[in-house]
């Protein structure tokens, strides 16, 4: 009794931020309003899926998978060092990673841009170790490094959080039954760990697919992306219609990879962030 | 108990008046003075895009008094009735704006706004960079300067520039038209470094690009900051703009918004706002009184017979979307 009272606070905001929002998005996605009225109709679905606008969905999916990727193959390392025995300075890197997250996103993404201009930083640094110059901003590279440098936290906490919460116990046991250090990772390790993995894809991929400033900023507006032509729509165009289908499409293809990654994360039910 | 007193009488006695404007837009001290003049408290809010402060003020709940959108913008507002009239009369100083800027396409007999600064869309160029003649839009399509050009990430003004090359009005509602402009900016695609919004003009001062489409003011900025930066306005025409000032509805100290308009267009206040921002100022009172280099420069003030090709932007309505597309094909290619 007492439980569902103390919930009644969160379902009224939930209710007033979270359902009816997404009404209002499948409300104007199946509408259209012309000069003579308002009708229900799929025209905004329809017209999404013409090609200029896949165009746009794959090169946002391809630049969010590798991106993604490169977290997993950078951040799961890191995450396992900290959770080594060996390293005791886990808490420094920890803090490493969660200090620059303090500062804001926005400002993050504007010091990328002084340092990979042409006359930026870091070409100063390379042309003083005579070393050839290095052009990639305003490329999908730099795109990439921007989405990797801001999410990759969110790679290597969830990870670092179940690989620390293994039982050293089942690592021994594996080695005294004679396993190599190569078959303890990808025998015991690596499936154990597989909750923290499936979190930390998710994060990552889910705010890399929608973006809009970091392809805005570092790719110089030159790769339009899911999240800039949402943006578009609801600001610039106005066609809030057209701009909640796309919303709807990228809801859907979230809720369709997160049923994909809870697939593999059955078998185990270990903590993760969610 | 006595100071609630005090305080609610205080408030009863001082009007306030709720500013919105953009960001970095006026000298703040001025609003002081204003305070201090008229005896009204001034609250001041700003705002980046012009879509950000018209979705503030459609959807209610702000209480703004004046605001200040841009023309395009104001037709918008105007049609969607979200304006109240405002009262000449109550506003003196209007008599000191150039009559060239009065009565302008998206408010012909300024019964909702007048203008607050103007200005025009033209070309910022690096001098030691660039050595052809800036007269042209073609100069932005010239393969010479190949990864050195910036555009705007913004569809009217980029797809404008495309029409203005190809001797089109920037207002076009022509399909074909729009489709011809469309092509023009996917073959130029290749020549252009990046497209950029407010970090162009920090990218000219480094000398990041040679070539760069952008408004007046902002060119006025950067080549304060870097003296080999220079800016021309094309022969073929221009976009000429204006950012007024305007009451929307159910604004609840009217009185205060005009007597602020009329402040603004003081001549010493408006000469101040015009040295502060480096925005042209429509007044022409407060011109006269600019120094002489900036009153004289072509780029920020220029004559009459520059703008005879000049146009404003007109609000397309549905057209918009073809505009969308367009600029999704060419940002897609």
């Amino acid at each position: 009794m007492r439980k569902s009272s103390a919930m009644v606070p969160y379902l009224i905001w939930m209710a007033l931020f979270i359902v009816i929002p997404l009404l209002l998005v499948v409300y104007y996605a199946f509408t259209v309003t012309t000069p003579e009225g308002t009708t229900w109709s799929f025209e905004n679905f329809t017209r999404f899926f013409e090609p200029i606008y896949l165009r746009v969905l794959w090169r946002s999916l391809a630049l969010a998978l590798i991106s993604t990727l490169i977290c997993l193959l950078l951040g799961y390392p890191v995450a396992m060092i900290m959770a080594g025995n060996a390293f005791s300075r886990k808490n420094v890197i920890m803090l490493l990673f969660v200090v620059p997250m303090w500062m804001n996103f926005l400002l993050r993404t504007y010091a990328w841009l002084a340092i990979l201009e042409r006359n930026g930083f870091l070409n100063v640094l390379l042309s003083s170790l005579s070393l050839p110059r290095l052009n990639i901003l305003y490329t999908n590279a730099a795109v990439i490094l921007g989405m990797v440098y801001n999410f990759l936290p969110f790679m290597v906490l969830p990870i670092y959080s179940v690989l620390s919460k293994i039982d050293k116990g089942v690592v021994e046991a594996a080695g005294d039954l004679g396993a190599n250090s190569v078959k303890v990772f990808t025998r015991v390790i690596f499936p154990l760990s597989l909750p923290g993995v499936v979190s930390g894809i998710t994060m990552v991929f889910m705010p890399a697919l929608t973006t809009f400033v970091i392809s805005r900023l570092l790719g110089g507006g030159q790769f339009t992306l899911i999240g800039n032509l949402i943006e578009q729509q609801f600001l610039v165009v106005g066609d809030w219609g057209f701009g909640s289908a796309i919303s709807m499409v990228m809801i859907i293809l979230i809720l369709l990879s997160m049923a994909i990654m809870s697939f593999f994360e059955d078998e185990d039910k270990e903590a993760t962030l969610w | 108990m006595i100071l609630s007193l005090v305080l609610s009488g205080c408030k009863q006695d001082k009007p306030t008046l709720h500013v919105y404007n953009w960001g970095d837009y006026i000298d703040e001290s001025i609003l002081e003075e204003f305070e201090k003049e008229m005896g009204i408290k001034v609250v001041y809010d700003t705002f980046a895009t012009n879509e950000d402060m018209y979705v503030k003020i459609k959807s209610g709940g702000s209480s703004y008094d004046i605001i200040f959108p841009s023309d395009y913008m104001l037709t918008r507002m105007r049609e969607e009735d979200m304006l109240e009239k405002i009262d000449l009369d109550k506003i003196p100083n209007h008599k000191y704006l150039e009559s060239r800027f009065m009565g302008t396409e998206f408010d012909p007999n300024n019964e909702y706004s007048l203008p607050y600064m103007w200005g025009t869309m033209g070309i910022l160029y690096n001098t030691t960079m660039v050595d052809d003649k800036v007269d042209s839009w073609d100069i932005l399509w010239d393969p010479k300067y190949a990864k050195e050009i910036l555009m705007l990430d913004s569809q009217r003004d980029s797809i404008g520039a495309a029409l203005l090359k190809l001797g089109y009005s920037l207002n076009t509602l022509d399909p074909q038209e729009l489709t011809e402009a469309g092509n023009l900016l996917k073959q130029q695609k290749p020549l252009v470094l990046a497209y950029v919004v407010d970090e162009g003009k920090d990218k000219m001062v480094a000398g990041e690009a040679a070539l760069a489409l952008t408004w007046s003011g902002e060119a006025a900025y950067a080549r304060e900051e870097n003296e080999d930066l220079a800016y021309a306005i094309p022969k073929e025409g221009t976009n000429i703009w204006f950012d007024v000032m305007a009451i929307p509805k159910g604004a609840k100290n009217k009185d205060g918004a005009l007597k602020f308009m009329d402040f603004l267009h003081r001549p010493d206040i408006s000469l101040r706002n015009a040295e502060y921002t480096g925005y042209a100022t429509p007044n022409s009172a407060a011109k006269v009184m600019l120094p002489e280099e900036v009153r004289n420069d072509l780029g920020s003030y220029p004559e009459e017979e520059d703008l005879v090709n000049a146009e404003v932007f007109v609000n397309l309505g549905r057209t918009l979307k073809e505009y969308d597309r367009i600029w999704t094909e060419v940002k897609a290619h």
